[in-house]
C-alpha cells in the first residue's frame, strides 16, 4: 500500500458548513442593499459619511485588532459590519471627520478595549453612535431632507475637525420629530419605502426586512429578537393608541418610523451582545420594544432605539443566567408516546 | 406497515451532517481473507480487561479462548484465527496507547474451522443460562462502546423491563455495517430479538431505523415472525439519533433521567450488530470472533462492508479494499462524529470497531479558531440541552468545578456542538479534557485525604509515645 502521512485529531472529524467569516460577510451582504438605498436617497453625502465611518472602524481593527494566534482580525468581517451600521445611523450632512472618529471609537472602545470579537458587552456601532451623540449633539440631530441633486452635499461634510460646521443645507424634520414635537403623523407607505427624512439607514423598512429575512433563513440571526421587538412595540403602542388616539400614534407608525427596523433587525441581533438562549432572546426583544415605546412617548428624545438596545445589552449576562436550558432527563415525566403503529 | 414513513419520530435538537453512506450502502457484505497475524488486545470491552490464559508457543484453534473474563463486567477474548501464539506483548491499541495483546501467527494451511461445539438450545434456557452463554461468547455492544451485553440482559431486582429497543439508527455518517446486516440478515436480527425477549421476559420490541435505510425497513418488516410483537419504526435522519437516550426519547417519548440508565424507564437498548452476534451464539455456537466493518470514506479506493476477523491490523483491511488514495490524511475507527483517529496502521480492528473511515486532506485541514461569538448554534444542537457556549468559556478559564455544576457529566461527547460551531472551537475535545481533569482532581483529593489521615494517625501515635 502507498505510504500515507497520517494526521491525528480529536472527534468530530467532520465540520459543518458555517463559519464566523461566512456569518459576518453575509451580514455585510444583507446590509449592502440598505447602504445602496441610503446612497440613492441622500446622494454623495451618504456615500462620504458611510465610507468615513467604515474606514474608521476597519482602520482601527487593522492596526489594533489581534487574534490569539497573533494574526490580524480584519478578515472576520465584523469591523466592516460595525462601520456600515454606524454609518447607517448617522445623518447625511455629518462632517466626515466625525463619522471617522465614530468608527474609531466604535471599534477601539466598543470592541477592542473589551478584548475583541466576542468579548464586548455593548453593540460597538451603537456605542460609537452614542459617543457621537454625546460629543456632537447638534450635527447628530440635523436631518437633511430627502431629494435634490445626487451630487449636492446635504450639509458641511467637509468641515474641518473641531470647527463648527456651517449648516446651510435644506433641513427636514424626521417623522418621529414631527410626531413628538408637532403631532404630525407621516403616512406609513412613505415610511415603508424610505422616502422620508432621518438617518441614512432608517429609510427603507422593506430592504431591512428583506435583508433580515435572508439572514434568518440562513440562521445567521435569531428571528426571535426582531419578532419580539415588533411584538412589544406593536402591542404597547396599539394599547396606548386605543386609550388616546390623538396623543399616541398607532402601531404601524411606531414600527416603521425611526431606527426601529434597522435596530431590531441588525443591531439587537448582534450575536455577541444578545442572549445565547432562545428564551433569553424573547425577553431581550420584548425589553427593547417596551423601552423604545417608553422613551419615544415619555422620554425627552424623539428616538429611543439606541438607548433601548444598549440598556438591554447590559442585561444580557443576567438574562442568559436566568434562562439556562433545562437539562435532558430532568423534565416532568412525559406521557408515553405509543411506540407502535395502531394495529 | 403503511404508516412507518408517515411518522418519522425524532428527538429535539441534534445536527444534520451529510450522511455520506452512498459510498458503501449498496455494497454486499464480503468476507476478507485471514491476515498473516492477528493482534488481540486483552482490553477490548468497557469494564475489566480479560485475564491472559495462553502463553507464547501455544497452538490455538479458531474460537478458542485466549483470555478469560475477569469479574462480572468483563468478557473473554477468543482467538479469531487458528495458529500459534507468537507473543504476548505491548502492541498499538486503537485508543492510542500500547496495550497487552495476544499475537497469533495465523496458520496459512488451516481450514480455519472452529472446533465443533454444542449449540445451546435457547428454548430451554433460563435467563441466567442465556446470560452466561452470551458472556462466555465474549459478546459486547458492537455499536462502538463495547459494553458487555450480558450485563444489559440482567436488570436488577425490582426493575421491570417493558420494551426491548433495537438500535438500527446508525446515525454516524459513512457507516453502513448495521444497514447491511438488516438488509442481508433480517432473520438473524429477528432470531436474536426472540432470544433476548425471552431472556428479558418482555413481550414487545421496537426496531428503530433511520429513514435513509428504506430497504432495511422493508426487509425487517417483511420478515417479522408472526408470533412476536415486533415493530419496525422509521426515524428522522438526524445525528445523534442512535444515542441510547435519544433513541428512547424518539421511540417512547420518555427522557432517561439525568445520570440514570435506560432500564429506569423500562427499556433495554441493543444495537443491531450485537443482536446479530447473540443470534450467532445460539445458531452456531460461535463466539464473537469476527465482525462486520464498513471500510469507507473518500480516501478508500474500494469502499466495502467486510466480515473481518477481530484483531486484523488496519493495514491489511485497507489493503484488501484497494489501499488508500493519494490525498488520504486521517484514518478513523468508528464514525467521523465520535470515532478515534488512528496514529498507527498496525493497530487491530476490535470487537467494537464498526467502521474504518478514511478522510481526505480537504476534509480534515485544521480551520482557524475564532473567539466564541455567542451565536447559540451549539445550544440548538446539543441533544441533552447543555449550554456548550458557556461550558467552552469555563473550560478555557480552567474552571472545571463550575463546568460540573453546569452538567458537564451529562455530556455524551457526541460532537454536535463542535460540528456546528462557526468559530471552529473544539468544544467536545475541551469537554473530554475537562472531564479527565476533574477525575484526576478527584483522585488527587482522595490521595491527599488519605495522606493527611495517615499523618494525623502518626502524630497521634507519636504523641502517645511521648506521653508514655
Amino acid at each position: 500500500m502507498n505510504r500515507v502521512r497520517l494526521q491525528v485529531a480529536a472527534s468530530p472529524h467532520v465540520k459543518g458548513p458555517d463559519s464566523t467569516e461566512r456569518i459576518m460577510w453575509s451580514v455585510v451582504a444583507a446590509l449592502a442593499p440598505i447602504t445602496a438605498a441610503a446612497v440613492w436617497y441622500f446622494g454623495l453625502s451618504a456615500l462620504l459619511v458611510i465610507a468615513a465611518s467604515t474606514l474608521g472602524a476597519v482602520g482601527t481593527e487593522r492596526f489594533l485588532g489581534r487574534h490569539g494566534d497573533g494574526r490580524g482580525t480584519l478578515s472576520d468581517g465584523s469591523a466592516v459590519i460595525t462601520g456600515l451600521l454606524l454609518g447607517l445611523t448617522l445623518p447625511a450632512g455629518l462632517p466626515i471627520w466625525m463619522a471617522l472618529v465614530g468608527g474609531v471609537f466604535a471599534i477601539g472602545f466598543g470592541k477592542l478595549l473589551f478584548g475583541g470579537l466576542g468579548q464586548n458587552v455593548f453593540n460597538p456601532a451603537l456605542l460609537g453612535r452614542a459617543f457621537l451623540q454625546a460629543a456632537f449633539p447638534e450635527p447628530l440631530t440635523t436631518w437633511p431632507a430627502v431629494g435634490g441633486s445626487w451630487w449636492a452635499l446635504r450639509g458641511d461634510n467637509f468641515a474641518m475637525p473641531l470647527m463648527a460646521p456651517q449648516v446651510d443645507a435644506v433641513t427636514g424634520a424626521t417623522p418621529l420629530g414631527l410626531m413628538k414635537f408637532e403631532r404630525i403623523t407621516t403616512p406609513v407607505t412613505d415610511l415603508f419605502m424610505g422616502d422620508v427624512g432621518g438617518s441614512l439607514g432608517e429609510t427603507s423598512a422593506l430592504l431591512i426586512l428583506l435583508g433580515g429575512a435572508y439572514l434568518a433563513w440562513k440562521n445567521y440571526l435569531n428571528w426571535r429578537i426582531p419578532v419580539s421587538v415588533f411584538l412589544a412595540v406593536g402591542v404597547l403602542s396599539s394599547v396606548l393608541h386605543v386609550i388616546d388616539p390623538a396623543r399616541f400614534p398607532g402601531a404601524p407608525f411606531m414600527l416603521f418610523s425611526g431606527g426601529l427596523m434597522l435596530g431590531a433587525v441588525f443591531m439587537a441581533t448582534d450575536m455577541v451582545t444578545s442572549p445565547v438562549t432562545n428564551r433569553g432572546a424573547w425577553i431581550f426583544g420584548l425589553g427593547i420594544g417596551a423601552l423604545v415605546v417608553v422613551i419615544r412617548i415619555w422620554g425627552g428624545l424623539p428616538e429611543g432605539v439606541m438607548y433601548a438596545i444598549l440598556l438591554m445589552n447590559a442585561l444580557v449576562p443576567f438574562i442568559d443566567r436566568a434562562t439556562q436550558p433545562r437539562l435532558f432527563g430532568t423534565g416532568p415525566p412525559v406521557e408515553r408516546r405509543k411506540a407502535r403503529a395502531a394495529p | 406497515m403503511t404508516s412507518f414513513l408517515a411518522r418519522a419520530l425524532s428527538f429535539r435538537h441534534g445536527v444534520h451532517p451529510p450522511d455520506s453512506k452512498a459510498l458503501s450502502a449498496h455494497v454486499p457484505i464480503r468476507r476478507m481473507p485471514f491476515p498473516r497475524e492477528v493482534i488481540l488486545p486483552l482490553s477490548q470491552n468497557a469494564g475489566a480487561p480479560a485475564r491472559l490464559i495462553v502463553k507464547p508457543g501455544d497452538r490455538v484453534e479458531r474460537g478458542d479462548k485466549v483470555g478469560e473474563a475477569q469479574g462480572y463486567v468483563s468478557v473473554p477474548v477468543h482467538a479469531s484465527a487458528a495458529g500459534t501464539v507468537k507473543a504476548v506483548e505491548l502492541r498499538p491499541h486503537p485508543n492510542g496507547s500500547m496495550s497487552e495483546a495476544v499475537v497469533i501467527e495465523v496458520d496459512a494451511h488451516s481450514p480455519q474451522l472452529p472446533r465443533p461445539r454444542i449449540v445451546p438450545r435457547w428454548e430451554g434456557l433460563t435467563p441466567a443460562q442465556v446470560r452466561s452463554a452470551v458472556q462466555d461468547a465474549g459478546v459486547v455492544g458492537l455499536g462502538g462502546a463495547a459494553f458487555p451485553t450480558h450485563v444489559k440482559l440482567n436488570p436488577p431486582e425490582g426493575v421491570s423491563i417493558e420494551l426491548l429497543i433495537i438500535n438500527g439508527a446508525e446515525c454516524e455518517p459513512y457507516l453502513t455495517s448495521d444497514h447491511r446486516v438488516m438488509v442481508e440478515h433480517p432473520d438473524r436480527v429477528h432470531f436474536g430479538i426472540r432470544v433476548m425477549m425471552q431472556c428479558l421476559g418482555v413481550s414487545r420490541a421496537v426496531i428503530g431505523v433511520e429513514l435513509n435505510k428504506p430497504d432495511a425497513i422493508e426487509a425487517l418488516t417483511r420478515t417479522i415472525p408472526e408470533d412476536l410483537d415486533i415493530t419496525v419504526q422509521g426515524l428522522q435522519v438526524k445525528y445523534p439519533q442512535g444515542a441510547e437516550k435519544m433513541l428512547i426519547h424518539s421511540l417512547t417519548g420518555s427522557e432517561v433521567p439525568s445520570g440514570k440508565l435506560p432500564m429506569n424507564v423500562g427499556t433495554v437498548v441493543q444495537n443491531v450488530g450485537s443482536i446479530a452476534a447473540i443470534a450467532e451464539v445460539f445458531e452456531t455456537g460461535y463466539p464473537l470472533i469476527e465482525r462486520i466493518v464498513t471500510v469507507t470514506g473518500p480516501g478508500v479506493v474500494r469502499p466495502s462492508n467486510l466480515i473481518v476477523p477481530v484483531g486484523t491490523p488496519i493495514r491489511d483491511v485497507l489493503e484488501f479494499c484497494g489501499g488508500v488514495t493519494e490525498d488520504a490524511r486521517e484514518v478513523v475507527f468508528g464514525g467521523p462524529m465520535m470515532g478515534a483517529s488512528q496514529p498507527d496502521l498496525d493497530a487491530p480492528v476490535l470487537k467494537g470497531t464498526s467502521g474504518v473511515v478514511v478522510l481526505t486532506r480537504s476534509q480534515v485541514t485544521p480551520r482557524r479558531v475564532h473567539p466564541c461569538i455567542s451565536c447559540g448554534h451549539c445550544l440548538d444542537a446539543c441533544p441533552v440541552f447543555l449550554n456548550p457556549s458557556l461550558l467552552g468559556k469555563l473550560a478555557q478559564a480552567g474552571r472545571h468545578e463550575e463546568m460540573r455544576d453546569n452538567h458537564l457529566m451529562d455530556c455524551m461527547l457526541c460532537g454536535s456542538c463542535s460540528y456546528v460551531c462557526p468559530s471552529n472551537i473544539p468544544l467536545a475535545q475541551m469537554f473530554a479534557l475537562s472531564r479527565s481533569a476533574l477525575s484526576r482532581d478527584r483522585e488527587r483529593a482522595k490521595a491527599k485525604e488519605a495522606r493527611e489521615a495517615a499523618e494525623v494517625a502518626k502524630a497521634a501515635v507519636a504523641d502517645e509515645e511521648r506521653v508514655a
